[in-house]
């Protein structure tokens, strides 16, 4: 049981980097990492909103849209699995205004430090792409919530690295058309590959 | 009417969404190992946000500020809806192959970026030649990126062999690093270097600058 829980986590953060090995929320990836502080604020915010939205997800799809999942209502045969997509960036946008209205209120100071990171979360595709992934290996709940969690860290870990690199790469004279984004891509590429020495790995 | 057309075309190479506003770049290295479904990802795409940005700036009016987010969202996850479920119907393999990037085409940023920073402040004939602009100019970076991976990574152009492969008694030894996904990030990297050599007003300013004092080389003493 515990070693099943293992397994998945480590797979989410490392051998399915949701950033370095399937290119999820690769538009803020590269915009918000410019600087390592905005970018572990940011990676923090993504772990908590992956890892609240993941579960909440495999619920709605358990208990109401999966095929056959209606049937403590009385129709057996009905599935709503069409409408996945718009219901979990629905409780997506939910949970980012909600929680982003409950840390204005109660902990301020972590609102003060996530506060602009929060709005562009809903439109981060790591997050609707953790909840569409939970469902293609259909997880159970109690393995939906390591998932979740594991992709956030990942995200995390991948968005941290990438600004260290950049920090240190505003020193280093490169050709002018190349300077900024330019590099940046060849970086994340060059990242990518040594993530990928991970996936030889089998638990 | 000059002003349409510099709508519709600017955003193919001089202000290009993938290149240069770095939007939507999640799926346009992930679907790109072959020019087939990345055909089928542009066309998605392109409707998507051509009629994402029509609809979205003709309600723009009537829109409450406060919940414009909420009502795009709903928007363009409606049509991708449709988009995803006329791929399931007719070309189920690939949409297979495309496995969740069509459902990320809500999240895609290029949708949601275009339609908060055009449609919600213009007409709806401008908005949708704004939305096709912009859809062409990510096509256009996509479809370029493909060929080359396919053609490197496997020798052949929309599962055409063009470059007789050696194990198949030709000449064409391919090199497997294209068929690698990273490498569509070095392949982008190396696409930018070029667009901004030759439209230099893109160029970033760099913070740091080397200073022309800098010795040359350093000299060792090899003892």
């Amino acid at each position: 049981m515990l070693e099943n829980y293992l397994s998945i986590f480590i797979n989410a953060v490392f051998i399915e980097n949701i950033a370095l090995s399937v290119f999820l929320g690769m538009c803020t990836f590269i915009a918000i990492s410019k600087k390592i502080d905005a970018a572990i604020g940011l990676g923090i915010a993504v772990i908590v909103i992956i890892g609240i939205t993941v579960p909440l997800n495999n619920l709605i799809y358990t208990y109401i849209l999966r095929e056959g999942a209606l049937s403590w209502l009385g129709y057996p045969d009905v599935s709503l699995e069409f409408v996945g997509l718009i219901s979990y960036i629905g409780v997506i946008a939910a949970t980012v205004q909600i929680l982003e209205m409950f840390l204005d209120k109660y902990v301020p100071v972590l609102y003060n430090a996530l506060g602009i990171f929060l709005p562009l979360i809903t439109v981060n595709c790591a997050i609707l792409g953790a909840s569409l992934f939970m469902v293609e290996k259909s997880l159970a709940f109690g393995e939906s919530v390591v998932y979740g969690l594991g992709a956030g860290i990942g995200w995390a870990l991948a968005i941290a690295m990438l600004a260290g690199i950049r920090e240190k790469l505003k020193y280093s004279d490169i050709p002018d058309g190349l300077e900024g984004l330019g590099i940046t891509f060849i970086t994340v590429g060059l990242m990518c590959f040594g993530f990928m020495s991970f996936g030889g790995i089998s638990l | 009417m000059a002003k349409s057309s510099d709508v519709l075309f600017s955003p193919i190479f001089k202000e290009n969404p993938i290149a240069l506003q770095v939007l939507g770049i999640c799926s346009a290295l992930a679907v790109t190992s072959k020019l087939y479904p990345t055909l089928i990802m542009c066309v998605a795409l392109t409707a998507t946000v051509t009629l994402s940005n029509f609809f979205i700036s003709l309600i723009r009016n009537i829109t409450p500020s406060n919940i414009r987010i909420i009502v795009q969202m709903t928007i363009i996850s409606s049509l991708v809806i449709i988009v995803d479920q006329l791929l399931k119907a007719y070309d189920y393999e690939t949409s297979k192959t495309l496995s969740v990037f069509v459902g990320l085409i809500i999240t895609n940023c290029i949708v949601m970026g275009r339609a908060e920073a055009y449609a919600m402040q213009n007409g709806p004939y401008m908005s949708l030649l704004d939305g096709l602009g912009n859809g062409l100019g990510y096509s256009v970076i996509l479809i370029i990126v493909a060929s080359i991976r396919e053609l490197i990574g496997s020798g052949q152009l929309l599962d055409k062999q063009i470059l007789p492969l050696a194990s198949d008694g030709g000449w064409y030894v391919s090199n497997n690093f294209f068929l690698l996904p990273p490498s569509s990030f070095i392949i982008i990297g190396l696409f930018i270097w070029f667009l901004r050599s030759w439209k230099t007003d893109q160029i970033e300013v760099s913070e740091f600058k080397m200073s022309k004092n800098a010795p040359k080389e350093i000299k060792v003493d090899h003892a």
